[in-house]
């Protein structure tokens, strides 16, 4: 560990309240939920000194509740949880296959749902797979609460809709989606303890042949997950034929922006998106 | 400079007046007239990355120096005379004031063997200078950034075959990147020239090999110690030089296999008795070959997922290359207490291949008592003689010079009744080669090992051409490593050694900026996970070496040739992609592919 322990603090509290109220005496405060990212910071030595609210304890912000109209998950709900939960299996099997993808045991035992959404990283697995569930964010303060569509919580490269001293309580995912199908997939040249270079998820209403509504969403292609709304369009109401396949390709490259760094290259992002959109609308032709 | 024809081109000059570290030639027969007159010649040219080694255990130093003590260090290593006589040049003390002793060791694969005098080094160092005891231990991506790596390499192929596939002449141009000093590069080199022509019969061979300068860090031993490169460069141009003649890979490698009797390009004629042919049989047949072969290519049609399959033939001289041994002339001691425990004292390290084992193994059978009885003691500069650094399966070549004793107890009063009456009972053994054996430095001719071990590989591979992504969905090795000694220990070595060729061959790729390691952690340099292996079959053929210990060769080092090759031909069955760069990233067979109309 590269990292002094002692220019930091860490806060343990119990309570929503506890923790809001912490954070609103420190602006400075950081919330530290399973550390699964943070943690990693620190030892390479990259973690601002300072404050630190651990929510670990805050029952508020975990449990998965289930009414007719949504699946709301606490912040706080791990990738482990994910996978045990029925409902999500059944209802949002995307969530699960992003979050058995996601590290290995030890960190599906303490990542969260809530750290993913709030590190902000261009290539978190399980933001594509809540757009396209339209997920509905829940943020609450000593301010109070208020609800934000997440697709467009990021709002630019670790940029997003949370005031300092606002934390991620719940994330909602309205149910009803009968007899759509979904397709998921991470595409990061290992098959396990992968950084994903390109993390697709997508779901789709076919009835009669023709796509009636659809969701596109892609990770590691852009400063944000990306809702791919053109290529949406130039599917919804159509039968995928082959010339539909190509110009959703096309709508595809022009409302993603992948770049090359140390893990991959633009070009590479750029096919392979388009690859596994074929195959995704190869699929839900068939 | 960073590349290889960076220091060939000449436009800068960092090492001598040609930027070369060591230059070797081996040559045989005539080879210009035999191209002459050829009716087919093949060229191929072949490049392999560098490769982290990824052992469990960071670099790590402990040292207590000052002048009336001298210098002492407990660490992480090898080759603990290695970092014997880098402290004692350092600090220009008399040997006996130099200690070095190696703690359990968390894997090394040659990482091991040079660095860990830098890091002793600095520790010792900074211990003299401020009277207290200095201990350094790298974190991973200090590891990764300042030690030795695999060398990077570029390998030239001609080659003239008869129209009936026969060999006529190989001329091989095999140069390797050894970074900003030479470290061990001309032994790494050596190694990889003599294997650069295989297991094959041609009476007209020229291998030029070329250890160069840049300026990235030093690159170092790695398991294979360049062999792996060089056999890349070779078993995929084989399936080439098949191809163009219109034979299948198999076919072809069996009308040119040596046989006993048979000169290798160094001039060295094989006397123990090989078989290629029953050895790519076996591998073959278990893999189910040549069903596949046929089978794959009508099922692949358009399937998104191709299959394919492919081999490699090798082999891998036992021991260390050439004059090594003798120069080295290794010593190993034994030593009974008076209570009937043997010690065995050898400077050649555990580093988790089992070497303890082993040499408990050997020195108990060849006493007839239990292993159990038998400590080896922990190498210590000030205890153990100099028996050689752990390079190669050199430890096992060591030790099988030990007294034939009887039994148990009486072996245990035999001590007693020695140790009482005239003190330490101590044996010390030299190395010594095998009668007949020959190599002239030189001319590069000569019995390069006084063995080899012998091997064929096959793997399968599906390429998904959705993602690019290569997976190998099985493999088997077969090979002939004289007699196994420990089947346990052996099959972890080939296994070990395959999964660090499938990542070496596919996964892992060190990105270079401005001659640093950019993706010097674990997230950013891919080496495959157990989930990305298959299973790794492994299967032995066993002819006892008379002259290796127990009828051993050595093993360690020969699982790291086979894998990449065959991957590589079966990635061309599957795909009609013929990749010629190592690794073979998704990244990299998308350029290929998208670059080929055929698919
Ligand atoms: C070995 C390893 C493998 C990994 N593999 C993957 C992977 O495959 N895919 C992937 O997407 N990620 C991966 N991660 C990253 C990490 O595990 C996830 O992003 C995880 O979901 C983070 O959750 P956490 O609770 O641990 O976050 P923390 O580290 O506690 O926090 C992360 C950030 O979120 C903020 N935060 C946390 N909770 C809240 C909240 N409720 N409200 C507001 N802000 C909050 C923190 O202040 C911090 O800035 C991996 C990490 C490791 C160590």
């Amino acid at each position: 560990m590269r990292t002094p322990l002692h220019r930091y603090e860490l806060t343990a509290c119990d309570s929503l309240q506890d923790a809001l109220a912490a954070l609103a005496a420190d602006p400075s405060a950081r919330p530290f939920a399973g550390g699964t990212d943070l943690m990693v910071l620190m030892d390479a030595g990259h973690l601002p000194p300072g404050r630190y609210i651990d929510l670990w304890k805050v029952r508020e912000l975990r449990d998965i509740d289930v009414t007719a109209e949504a699946v709301t998950l606490g912040a706080l709900t791990t990738y482990t949880e994910v996978l045990k939960a029925e409902i999500l299996r059944r209802e949002f099997p995307m969530l699960g296959i992003a979050a058995a993808e996601t590290g290995g045991i030890a960190t599906q035992n303490r990542g969260t749902i809530g750290g993913n959404i709030a590190n902000a990283s261009p290539a978190a697995d399980t933001p594509p797979a809540l757009v396209a569930y339209d997920a509905e964010l829940e943020l609450v303060s000593s301010r109070g609460v208020r609800r934000v569509a997440y697709e467009k919580f990021h709002t630019g490269y670790k940029k997003m809709d949370l005031a300092p001293g606002e934390l991620i309580a719940r994330v909602r995912l309205p149910r009803g989606r009968k007899g759509w199908r979904d397709y998921y997939r991470k595409v990061g040249t290992r098959k396990a303890q992968a950084i994903s270079k390109v993390c697709f998820a997508a779901a789709a209403d076919v009835a009669d042949g023709r796509v009636r509504d659809l969701r596109v969403a892609l990770g590691s292609v852009a400063p944000t997950v990306v809702r791919c709304t053109a290529t949406e369009t130039t599917v919804r109401g159509h039968a995928v034929d082959d010339a539909v396949v190509v110009k959703a390709q096309r709508a595809l490259a022009s409302e993603i922006e992948p770049i090359d760094d140390i893990r991959s290259t633009a070009a590479y992002r750029l096919r392979v998106a388009q690859n596994v959109l074929r195959e995704f609308l190869t699929r839900i032709r068939a | 400079m960073s590349s290889i024809d960076d220091a060939l081109s000449g436009r800068e000059v960092v090492w001598g007046t040609d930027n070369l570290f060591k230059s070797y030639t081996v040559a045989r027969g005539d080879v210009e007239a035999a191209f002459a007159g050829a009716p087919i010649v093949v060229e191929g040219e072949y490049e392999t990355g560098s490769q982290e080694q990824l052992y469990i255990e960071p670099n790590g130093m402990l040292a207590i120096a000052d002048l009336q003590n001298g210098v002492t260090v407990w660490g992480s290593m090898q080759c603990p005379y290695y970092v014997h006589r880098a402290l004692a040049g350092l600090f220009n003390l008399p040997a006996e004031k130099i200690r070095v002793v190696q703690m359990e060791t968390g894997g090394g694969f040659g990482g091991k063997e040079e660095y860990p005098s830098i890091i002793a080094g600095h520790a010792a160092l900074l211990a003299w200078k401020s009277g207290r005891p200095v201990k350094i231990v790298y974190s991973r991506a200090e590891d990764m950034v300042a030690t030795t790596k695999r060398h990077p390499s570029r390998t030239k192929h001609r080659t003239a075959v008869t129209r009936d596939g026969r060999l006529l002449a190989m001329d091989v141009d095999f140069v390797i990147d050894g970074g900003a000093y030479c470290t061990l590069s001309p032994v790494v080199l050596s190694r990889g020239t003599i294997h650069a022509a295989g297991p094959y019969r041609c009476d007209h061979v020229r291998i030029r090999g070329r250890a160069v300068a840049t300026n990235v860090p030093p690159h170092g031993a790695f398991r294979g110690f360049g062999a792996p490169q060089s056999i890349f460069a070779l078993e995929r141009h084989m399936d080439r030089v098949a191809a163009a003649v219109g034979l299948g890979p198999d076919e072809f490698r069996r009308r040119n296999f040596v046989h006993a009797g048979d000169t290798l390009a160094v001039g060295q004629v094989i006397r123990e008795p090989v078989s290629m042919n029953t050895l790519l049989d076996r591998a073959l047949a278990l893999a189910g070959y040549h069903d596949k072969r046929r089978r794959f290519v009508e099922e692949n049609g358009t399937r998104a997922i191709k299959k394919g399959i492919g081999f490699s033939t090798f082999m891998h001289g036992a021991g260390f290359t050439g004059s090594g041994e003798d120069h080295l002339a290794s010593v190993v001691a034994v030593e009974a207490t008076r209570e009937g425990v043997v010690r065995v004292l050898a400077a050649s390290t555990e580093i988790g291949q089992g070497t303890n084992t082993i040499f408990s193994q050997i020195a108990a059978e060849a006493l007839g008592i239990d292993p159990d009885d038998v400590e080896v003691v922990q190498p210590d500069t000030s205890e153990v003689p100099n028996s050689g650094p752990t390079v190669v399966h050199h430890a096992l070549v060591d030790a099988g010079v030990l007294p034939s004793v009887h039994s148990r107890a009486e072996f245990r009063a035999a001590c007693r009744r020695y140790v009482d009456s005239y003190g330490t009972l101590r044996a010390t053994s030299r190395y010594q080669p095998p009668p007949g054996v020959r190599w002239d430095d030189q001319t590069y001719q000569g019995d390069a090992y006084g063995t080899y071990a012998w091997a064929a590989y096959v793997a399968e591979v599906s390429v998904d051409t959705t993602t690019y992504e290569i997976r190998v969905d099985d493999f088997v090795a077969v090979q002939e490593v004289g007699k196994v000694i420990n089947p346990t220990l052996a099959m972890g070595q080939i296994e070990g050694g395959v999964a660090q060729g499938v990542g070496w061959a596919l996964y892992e790729d060190v990105v270079w900026r401005e001659g640093r390691m950019a993706n010097a952690q674990m997230t950013n340099y891919i080496m495959p996970t157990s989930m990305d292996l298959p299973e790794i079959r492994v299967h032995f053929e066993e002819v006892p070496y008379p002259y290796g210990p127990a009828g051993a060769k050595g093993i360690g080092e020969l699982p790291m040739d086979g894998p990449a090759p065959a991957i590589f031909n079966a990635v061309e069955h599957a795909t009609g992609i013929s990749a010629t760069r190592l690794p073979l990233t998704p990244e990299r067979l998308m350029e290929l592919m998208c670059a080929s109309p055929a698919v």
